[in-house]
């Protein structure tokens, strides 16, 4: 039996004191935001806090989360309103979403320790894998949620029929900040 | 501004469109429609108005949609042009999502579920945008039947219809009820409206599907909660084409949690538990014993020799372009270039793994799958069950990912099934580790490509054949599109009439020829084939050509391309957006690539640098002209996707290790990260007289303009995929 504290509530469980983390949190507990991705913390879709830290749970044994504190994305806030949160929507970054939970809880992370983080702090920390493609908008989105101001989530630019007048980065900055 | 702002306050993207479609110069803000969300599930018990549209009292309105979405924008797309006829309020708009049971029921009223070949939107579009219209018509005839007076007197705004003389309203809500007894307009008789007029669609407003997904709260096949569920781990035989013979259930049938362990077929066993991490454990232990056949003895090395024979092979070879005589221009040309190129088998690995949720009864069956085609799932669970569809149902809820793994072949619809038909109505989630989801996909196909050119003493290109010779599709998985030995679907983009992947050049002596050389090899779609491995081979070797003739790679492509002046305009779109003229810092080279597939006009422009074996790639402008552009922020997600899809089909293998694939895992199978992603910029070029697709069109390009670049910066060609063949990796 391991007593666990996952998002501010205790819950004993009667498992092996090897199965994963990651199993006790979906199977056990029934929360499916984290996500099973590779089995051997490489992609990090199971990314959830351990005492604040980001861990990957499907590699983690869940006797060495007795009695500490888990957070998972269904406890980051109760109305999707932590900066993070708050800056995934404004930047629309998600895209089928199935990496999105870690990407989340991985950023929240980095902010803790890293208020205004670089862009070689964010690629570093932020080793995710999201097979859609959305590392330029989560670059973005870390950036709005440290109040680095809002650099373009994606530059385009439309060329359509007619005299051409593009949405340069500048412009859309200014229209951000406005 | 801060973070802590609530959405609909946050104006994050403030586009100045162009003078097309719309307005000149307009700047224009968008809002998050709040209320949407996933509609996953659904019972469709509600009122409706017709088959797309749903207004309840309070006007939330619900569009239907069939298309699966699979983070490719597709339900916020459709709910668009629907939203767009209807002309009802966009921040009160949900999106429901219809299963097949329901579909079949109505005689197919949604059509066709299947979604793939980027087909989404500019396969829906016309009905879609006919339904919204045909809702919105029968509103105004509810209210003006209501007041007594003609339709041709009422106006709507947001969903608020008014008598324009009296200034009365009726909200869309308070009248749906008396719309949905109407009978149906003759869609004969539906004008929808002119593009330039829409103000929802076009234009770049937020994912309807946003919300669910920061906050845990969406659920996708994996996540299936059924009461009373069990787990299943499986295995099949490593070596395609081997059977499993059998397997000592005792050595693991006392474990903890334990319940069965099954045959699923000739090719896979399963264990069945009451946790998936016990029944996936067990199954590694499982002692098996597998046929593994005669293909156990074939690997990569073997594989590239059959193919390289197919490449001057005489016989079993078609050519589906021969204009002019191509071997006689190359043979008497001033100067000939000659190249073979290779691509690799690619694993899909969506990040979501395989899986599906069965329960089966006598009379009863159901799944709960991610899928791209829920028809499809629906029939083979029709098929394994015994059962008539009308007896079955395919729950489809969201995808994570699907990049054509989903689409055609539900295998993993099909285990489960047979599983779950073991033990008559316990629900069974059957999902494949990493492991399995890597070792037994379906893969792009291998493939070389043999090119020769002949130039004329002012450089100009004469002669050209091409011949790709490689795995086919369609012989694995669709046989029947293969007519009199001509399996063209492996020269997608090379065609030569126009529509859907058009060759962009003009060519006086041209010879285009595929040579089929089957695997063993499962293989199937994967977001763009084969349009990534045609695109590599053509535009790579175009710039060998141009360095050959001495002339600029853009200059040397835009002198064959008069003819086609809609892939002329994309490529100098991206040209001219990157500064293609610009000098750039010392050490950063440019590379080029156009190409055409899913119905769109695409071009790239990469700026590269290399040290030693380390590429990085700086920047990357891509160009695209979909015709309509439907939302300009969602194809911006779709080319920046495309960036990291093609980057690993630039760095990834799934290699043939006797019999087997020998990369099973993100340890040994490179996917891009974050610190390799470049600067993407979207160049939306729309011509406004065409529906293209968006999905897929650009990864066709990324790949070789970073290729190109490469060979500029290192000063010879990179011809053999993945890089680090050539001593390369990406940084």
């Amino acid at each position: 039996m391991f007593s666990l504290n996952v998002n501010g509530r205790d819950h004993a469980v009667d498992v092996e004191p090897e199965m994963p983390l990651l199993w006790v949190i979906r199977e056990q507990l029934g929360l499916t935001g984290t996500k099973f991705g590779c089995g051997i913390a490489q992609c990090g879709a199971c990314t959830v806090h351990l005492n604040g830290q980001p861990v990957r749970s499907c590699s983690y044994p869940v006797s060495a989360a007795q009695g500490q504190k888990v957070l998972t994305i269904e406890g980051l806030s109760a109305t999707s309103s932590h900066p993070v949160q708050m800056a995934w929507k404004a930047l629309d970054v998600p895209q089928c979403g199935y990496c999105q939970s870690g990407q989340i809880l991985a950023a929240a992370a980095l902010l803790a320790e890293k208020p205004k983080p670089t862009d070689a702090e964010i690629d570093d920390a932020m080793t995710n894998i999201c097979r859609c493609g959305t590392y330029g908008r989560i670059r973005a989105a870390i950036h709005l949620a440290a109040g680095n101001g809002s650099g373009p989530a994606s530059v385009i630019h439309i060329a359509g029929i007619g005299p051409e007048k593009a949405c340069t980065a500048s412009e859309r900055d200014t229209g951000a900040q406005a | 501004m801060s973070a802590q702002s609530t959405p609909s306050t946050l104006t994050r993207r403030h586009f100045v469109v162009g003078a097309g479609a719309a307005a000149g110069g307009l700047a224009l803000g968008f809002h998050v429609p709040t209320l949407a969300q996933s509609g996953a599930g659904s019972v469709l018990t509600e009122p409706e108005v017709n088959a797309w549209v749903v207004v309840r009292p309070d006007d939330t309105c619900v569009l239907r949609v069939a298309r699966a979405e699979m983070g490719q924008g597709t339900h916020t797309g459709l709910a668009q042009l629907v939203a767009e006829e209807l002309e009802c309020d966009w921040d009160k708009v949900i999106v429901q999502t219809v299963t097949p049971a329901q579909n079949l029921a109505r005689q197919r009223i949604w059509r066709d579920m299947s979604t793939g070949g980027s087909r989404g939107i500019r396969g829906s579009q016309d009905y879609m945008r006919l339904g919204g219209a045909a809702a919105r018509l029968l509103l105004l005839q509810a209210a003006a039947a209501q007041w007594g007076v003609a339709v041709g007197e009422l106006r709507v705004n947001r969903g608020v219809i008014e008598h324009i003389s009296t200034g009365r309203s009726l909200r869309y809500g308070q009248v749906a009820a008396a719309a949905g007894k109407l009978p149906a307009p003759d869609p004969k008789s539906i004008l929808l409206k002119h593009p330039k007029d829409w103000t929802i669609a076009g234009k770049p407003m937020y994912r309807v599907d946003t919300a669910v997904k920061v906050n845990g709260q969406v659920q996708y096949g994996i996540d299936a909660q059924v009461p009373g569920m069990h787990y299943a781990a499986v295995m099949a035989c490593p070596v395609f084409g081997g059977n499993l013979v059998s397997f000592d259930a005792a050595a693991i049938s006392a474990r903890r949690g334990i319940k069965a362990v099954v045959r699923v077929d000739e090719v896979s066993v399963a264990v069945v538990a009451d946790s998936w991490w016990r029944a996936k454990r067990a199954i590694e232990d499982l002692p098996i014993v597998w046929d593994e056949g005669a293909a156990a003895a074939v690997s990569s090395a073997d594989i590239a020799l059959r193919l390289q024979t197919g490449l001057d092979a005489k016989v079993d070879v078609f050519a589906d372009t021969n204009i002019g005589d191509a071997a006689q221009a190359i043979v008497t040309a001033s100067r000939k270039v000659e190249a073979v190129y290779g691509t690799p088998f690619v694993a899909h690995a969506c990040l979501e793994p395989m899986n599906c949720t069965a329960r089966i009864t006598a009379d009863r069956a159901e799944v709960w799958v991610s899928t791209q085609n829920a028809e499809a799932a629906l029939a083979v669970l029709a098929s394994v069950s015994g059962l008539a569809l009308d007896q079955c149902e395919a729950h489809n809820p969201p995808l994570g990912g699907g990049f054509g793994r989903r689409g055609g072949q539900q295998d993993y619809v099909r285990q489960a099934a047979l599983i779950a038909k073991q033990f008559p109505g316990l629900p069974i989630k059957l999902i494949w580790s990493r492991e399995e989801d890597m070792t037994q996909d379906f893969y792009r196909p291998i493939g070389w490509c043999k090119l020769e050119a002949g130039l004329s003493d002012k450089g100009e290109l004469s002669g050209l054949r091409l011949r790709v010779s490689g795995q086919s599709i369609n012989a694995f998985s669709s046989p029947h599109n293969i007519q009199n030995g001509r399996d063209r679907r492996q020269l997608q983009g090379y065609y030569a009439e126009a529509g859907d992947a058009q060759l962009g050049y003009t060519v006086p002596n041209l010879m285009i020829e595929y040579a089929m050389r089957n695997t063993h090899v499962p293989v199937g779609a994967w977001r763009g084939v084969n349009t990534n491995q045609n695109g590599i081979y053509l535009e790579c070797f175009m710039d060998e050509v141009a360095r050959a003739a001495g002339r600029d790679p853009l200059e040397f492509r835009r002198a064959l391309m008069a003819k086609h002046p809609k892939h002329l305009a994309v490529l100098d779109a991206a040209a001219k957006k990157a500064g293609w003229d610009r000098p750039l810092p010392a050490g950063v080279f440019r590379g080029v690539a156009q190409f055409m597939g899913y119905g769109s006009y695409t071009a790239g422009v990469a700026e590269v640098s290399v040290q030693g074996d380390s590429v990085k790639v700086h920047r990357i402008v891509l160009a695209t002209n979909c015709g309509h552009p439907l939302n300009p922020d969602q194809i911006a997600a779709q080319v920046e996707g495309s960036v990291a899809y093609a980057l690993d089909s630039l760095q990834s293998e799934s290699s043939v290790l006797n019999g087997r694939i020998a990369e099973k895992n993100f340890d040994t199978y490179p996917i891009a990260r974050m610190s390799q992603m470049p600067k993407v910029e979207t160049v939306i070029a729309p011509s406004y007289d065409f529906w293209g697709g968006v999905g897929e069109p650009t990864i066709c390009v990324v790949a070789p303009c970073i290729m190109n670049a490469i060979s500029a910066a290192r000063g010879k060609p990179v011809r053999q995929l993945p890089l680090q063949k050539e001593g390369l990796r990406i940084v």
